[in-house]
């Protein structure tokens, strides 16, 4: 009995961090730009399509076209940031918002348009290998999804510490005023950090194209997830994302498995509204957030 | 007395007449054009008025619903009581989901994500309560002998075409009251400025929770009528992220922060919406109306960010002064 908690548990962390890398997307593009990306959960289904027509089309498996998608979705982010989206800089929240559903309408519109409505699964064999670690039964493509995953993350913070645009994006989200004193160039900045945001999604997409069938109306179910995981660990916080995915994709394991699988997201949102309602800057985050 | 007041009289009797010239298919579109102009009325009162952003208001729609249809089916309770009664049940989980939102100081987007989240917590609450048939959803029996249509609120669609008529216009002339009220203004000062308002003695916190409670209940009248004219509940499509979703396109197409903005915005939005279905049918090409829906949203957003209302209004120079609301700016909260 308990062996199969351990295991709905481990299953339940793979899953987290790689609900982590979803979330680490809209967090920088809102710990940057205050922006929120309401189309984040259709970024993630285009890299599941892709993930998916890699592995029919090409033979690709889902871990070897991630980095693909994930350097096409950052210039796809990249040119909707400096073409449409800065222009929207300084207008109302509202009007922002509104403007990433109307993004999230026509993508998820394409989809439907391109792929119909059908659930696409990815059948081979390499989705019923296992691993056992310490007694524990791992599926592999979780696995390698998680491992992908998290080798994109450690890249991600290694470039944002390292390197000189990762300074200038640490730079805008501390102080976007200050930063634009010293000469960073904020539309630039800021299209990078919409393609990185992008990137995460698209990559973390086609890592769990084996995991669910693609279909275009997962996105709302993703955009909400990567919320809930933001909200949790914090807003504008990557560790706090790291640990709220985990604790999201815990949660789900074991209320799928106490429960009804059906039931399994219920938890997350009442977790978010507690959050909300107790520690609006998340477990991790600053606080104020609600300023 | 002002001419949009009296335009809109006029316009609301021609609508009355309407099936005296129209065949079954176009009074649904206006049934439905009706129904959105209602619940996106109710919407537009908060977000409009108050700068509260909603984007759970199917919950409240569901809510309505389910009571009115419950009642109705399983305890014999008339419609015409199940409606209000769906209503206050409605404006009270408004009005609670707004004073956790507020006495926690959970505001713009965040509130936004906090009714979202309710909303989706009940969806799956009613997915999986057996009592309300669950994801099978819920159905209206179909009307015994001895049953008064009249007195059921059932039957064809001409019922439905005037209910929502009615409430359509009885809506606008609620809102139109309540807008020019004191309350009102509080609304207006709380949208503009929370820290101005209440150093002026204005109780934000109160105005907040009314026009939460005021939207959440015409919402929750709307989404009794609304179960009755589908003879169905589903929570998928009553109380679903996508309702919430469509339900917001046409005041923000109308004009948010006018009256008139969410009544324009319905009839600019369904028809193109039904076209667009229409075309997709028969090409097969599922999905194109989600497609120009998103197109619709971006191009207004884009180009119109009042809205078609307000633009209008400027292109033919109307001397009312008492509908010259400004559109809203709420300051960026961030």
């Amino acid at each position: 009995m308990s062996e199969l908690y351990l295991n709905v548990i481990a299953g339940g962390i793979l899953n987290g961090i790689v609900y982590a890398l979803i979330a680490i997307g809209l967090s920088i593009i809102f710990g940057v730009m205050r922006l929120v990306n309401f189309a984040h959960g259709e970024m993630v289904v285009i890299g599941m399509y892709a993930g998916y027509w890699g592995h029919e089309l090409v033979g690709l498996s889902p871990l070897a076209s991630m980095p693909i998608v994930a350097i096409v979705m950052f210039g796809v982010g990249y040119l909707l940031q400096k073409s449409v989206v800065n222009s929207f800089a300084d207008r109302p929240q509202h009007v922002q918002f509104i403007l990433f559903i109307s993004f999230a309408l026509v993508i998820t519109g394409l989809h439907v348009m391109l792929f119909g409505p059908d659930p696409r699964g990815i059948f081979s064999l390499a989705s019923f290998e296992t691993y056992t670690v310490a007694g524990l039964r791992l599926d592999a493509t979780r696995v390698q999804a998680a491992g992908g995953a998290l080798a994109l993350i450690v890249l991600l913070l290694v470039f944002l510490q390292l390197s000189t645009i990762g300074r200038q994006i640490r730079a805008a989200a501390d102080n976007r005023i200050g930063a634009q004193v010293v000469g960073i160039p904020i539309a630039h900045v800021f299209a990078v950090t919409a393609g990185i945001g992008m990137a995460c999604a698209g990559a973390a997409g086609s890592l769990v194209a084996p995991l669910f069938d693609t279909n275009p109306f997962l996105a709302a179910e993703f955009t909400l997830l990567a919320f809930i995981v933001v909200i949790v660990g914090g807003l504008g916080s990557l560790v706090g994302a790291l640990v709220g995915g985990v604790l999201i994709g815990v949660v789900e394991g074991l209320a799928a498995l106490m429960l009804s699988p059906s039931m399994k997201s219920m938890f997350s949102y009442a977790l978010l509204v507690v959050v909300l309602l107790a520690r609006p800057a998340g477990l991790f985050g600053a606080s104020g957030a609600t300023k | 007395m002002n001419r949009i007041p009296i335009a809109l009289v006029v316009l609301f009797v021609v609508l009355g007449l309407a099936p005296l010239f129209l065949q079954g298919y176009w009074l649904s579109i206006l049934t439905l054009i009706f129904f959105f102009g209602t619940v996106g009325q109710a919407w537009n009162l908060a977000m409009g008025y108050a700068g509260v952003l909603s984007l759970g208001h199917a919950l409240f729609l569901g809510l309505g619903g389910y009571l009115t249809a419950v009642l109705s089916v399983n305890f014999g309770i008339i419609p015409w009581i199940g409606i209000p009664l769906g209503g206050v049940l409605a404006a009270v989980f408004g009005a609670a989901i707004a004073w956790l939102g507020f006495r926690f100081s959970v505001r713009g987007v965040y509130f936004a994500l906090l009714t979202i989240a309710f909303a989706e917590f009940f969806r799956i609450l009613f997915d999986n309560w057996d009592y309300v048939g669950g994801s099978g959803g819920f159905f209206f029996p179909a009307l015994r002998a001895q049953e008064s249509a009249v007195l059921e609120l059932r039957g064809d669609n001409l019922v439905f075409f005037y209910g929502f008529l009615v409430l359509m216009a009885g809506t606008y002339l609620l809102c139109h009251l309540l807008v020019s009220s004191r309350l009102g203004y509080f609304w207006r000062a709380a949208r503009e400025d929370e820290e101005a308002a209440a150093a002026l003695g204005v109780n934000v916190k109160a105005a907040k929770i009314s026009v939460v409670a005021v939207s959440a209940g015409i919402t929750g009248v709307a989404g009794g009528l609304f179960g009755l004219l589908n003879g169905s509940l589903f929570p998928d499509s009553v109380m679903g992220m996508r309702l919430s979703i469509e339900l917001i396109v046409a005041p923000i197409i109308g004009g948010i922060g006018t009256l008139v903005g969410p009544i324009v915005g319905a009839f600019i939005v369904i028809p193109v919406m039904e076209i667009a279905n229409e075309t997709g049918l028969k090409a097969g090409i599922f999905g194109f109306n989600t497609l120009v829906y998103g197109l619709l949203v971006f191009l207004i957003v884009t180009f119109l960010p009042g809205g078609v209302w307000p633009w209008l209004k400027g292109r033919w120079k109307t001397d009312d002064s008492r509908a010259a609301v400004r559109p809203p700016v709420p300051k960026k909260s961030a």
